[in-house]
């Protein structure tokens, strides 16, 4: 933007408030949540596999399906009703109080932002890998790391429409092609090209299991749900557009639900192709189970279809990723839980463009570490926070603004079966991760805890406390 | 120097100028615009329904 242009639009056009601009519609929804998950899809979710077998991967989608459907179905209710930039955050503020919302603000913009360095570190891994299948070995990944970030930054800054049809488009590409995969191994000739028979045949070892099929019994099963989490991590990132979606009671139950059926889908298909074509020993540790599938298919086309959608589906979830950390930041700092210099928009491209910026050098600086299993495990640790408060949160908000009491999009049935299941299963895979990563799980809950007390004894003096309360809704009951 | 290398330097080039460009934009925005009108942003105003609204009035 040219500097005539600049004091042109301050001259004549500048309101005297700036919101976030208000374009978006379900698919661009469906594109935030499917897009910041499919690459899990694509890797991440295997590791469940060398935890708990194939079978044990198998159960953990199905319950991990459940924890999220629950998350879903949550978040659906109350954003439709809180639309606000900040997404769980913001609903943490209205119905329970402002340290839960400054832990569940800090959890997603820590759970986006790790899993965005992941992403674009994964990119530059595929970039290397790429360069070496074509005979150039030693290509360095860091450059590529950079100019994604750089890039997705960029088109974030510029306006949330373009960036999130661009993620509408690769995501849909990457999706499309597991369906393409399914097709190209024959689904309907068992033993052609999947072996599905074989495969499956785990025995138990002896000293760890009697139960066939699962190499390592009922608490490898268990196991497995930690990384059962990859193959739904971030749909609930559709509530971060609560506050540009055109219709918030439309759109974002619409978007999300759809979301979460979609990933159902891919990550039945995603199971059913590599358990059928990779042994479960490969499977467990592969760094791209389903590019592998495509190779051993024999097909140079899938091969290829695979490779970029792979690319497609990592750069569609760290796009989602900066749309997402950035919003929860704003929101933050836009209610002076952070310095309030973070709430500026763009006055011409509508957007938290100081929060998009200050991201960028934690993305890179994370990205070049190329410490993948450490940066996701931060991620998924803070994002299973988040989701073990939503079954409190979405209690007292039931409890305090009962149905009929204020407008809601959508309303969740069996409540509170949704919130008891949600919690339930937040405690097992909690005890999952705990089994396999828990000297990180207590290092992050003490990052939590000092950042807590900071907030409470330093930052909390600072917070308009009067003016967090922004929804025109009836006094709650029992206050 | 083969097109691998070229590449490279192409994109840490590349992503320098978006960098760059993105700081210089952000400082020309704040020092064209008051603190005041770019932190001016409030949660829960649904600017569409507010303008349905004067349109369903009339207005």
């Amino acid at each position: 933007m040219s500097d005539v242009a600049l004091k042109q639009a301050a001259d004549q056009t500048t309101p005297s408030v700036i919101n976030l601009k208000k374009v978006l519609g379900p698919a661009h929804v469906w594109a935030l949540g499917v897009g910041i998950v499919l690459v899990g899809e694509f890797m991440g979710w295997n590791f469940s596999v060398g935890k708990g077998g194939a079978y044990g991967s198998l159960i953990a989608c199905w319950v991990v399906g459940l924890l999220y459907t629950c998350v879903a179905m949550i978040d659906s209710e109350i954003t439709s009703t809180v639309a606000a930039a900040g997404g769980q955050y913001a609903q943490a503020k209205h119905t329970t109080g402002p340290l839960m919302a400054f832990n569940v603000g800090l959890y997603l913009v820590m759970a986006y932002t790790m899993l965005e360095a992941a992403d674009v570190l994964v990119i530059g891994d595929l970039v290397t890998m790429g360069a070496e299948e074509l005979g150039r070995p030693g290509v360095d990944p860091h450059p590529f790391v950079f100019f994604m970030v750089a890039a997705l930054a960029f088109l974030n800054y510029r306006g949330v429409f373009m960036a999130l049809s661009v993620n509408f488009l690769i995501t849909a590409v990457a999706f499309v092609s597991i369906i393409i995969l399914w097709v190209g191994v024959h689904p309907f000739s068992p033993g052609e090209i999947t072996q599905h028979a074989e495969m499956l045949a785990i025995q138990p070892l002896p000293e760890l299991s009697n139960v066939p099929g699962l190499p390592y019994g009922w608490m490898g099963v268990l196991a497995s749900f930690q990384f059962g989490i990859w193959y739904y991590l971030g749909i609930e990132g559709t509530c971060q557009a609560a506050e540009e979606v055109r219709s918030a009671g439309r759109s974002l139950p619409l978007g999300t639900m759809t979301g979460m059926i979609t990933l159902l889908i891919a990550a039945a298909l995603t199971w059913w192709i590599c358990a059928g074509m990779l042994p479960w020993d490969y499977l467990g540790q592969a760094l791209a189970p389903l590019y592998d599938a495509s190779k051993m298919s024999g097909s140079t086309f899938l091969h290829v279809l695979l490779w970029v959608a792979t690319v497609f589906s990592a750069t569609a979830s760290a796009n989602g990723c900066i749309n997402d950390a950035s919003r929860a930041w704003f929101s933050m700092g836009r209610d002076r839980y952070l310095p309030q210099w973070f709430s500026a928009v763009h006055p011409k491209y509508r957007t938290p463009y100081r929060s998009i910026l200050f991201l960028i050098p934690i993305a890179v600086a994370f990205g070049f570490t190329g410490l993948l299993a450490q940066t996701i495990t931060f991620s998924i640790l803070s994002g299973l926070l988040g989701y073990t408060f939503m079954p409190i949160n979405v209690m007292k908000f039931r409890r305090k603004w009962p149905l009929g009491t204020i407008k809601r999009g959508y309303v969740h049935p069996g409540h509170p079966i949704p919130a008891i299941v949600l919690f339930i299963l937040c405690v097992a895979t909690l005890f999952a991760v705990f089994l396999g990563f828990g000297a990180q799980l207590l290092a992050m809950m003490m990052f939590y805890i000092l950042a807590s007390i900071w907030f409470v004894f330093h930052r909390y003096k600072y917070v308009r406390r009067g003016d967090q309360f922004t929804m025109a809704w009836p006094r709650p009951r029992g206050y | 120097m083969d097109f691998w290398d070229i590449l490279q330097y192409a994109a840490w080039i590349a992503a320098g100028l978006l960098v760059l460009w993105m700081v210089l934009d952000a400082i020309r925005v704040s020092k064209h615009f008051s603190e005041d009108v770019l932190t001016s942003s409030q949660e829960g105003i649904d600017e569409l329904a507010v303008q349905q609204e004067q349109h369903r009035n009339g207005r």
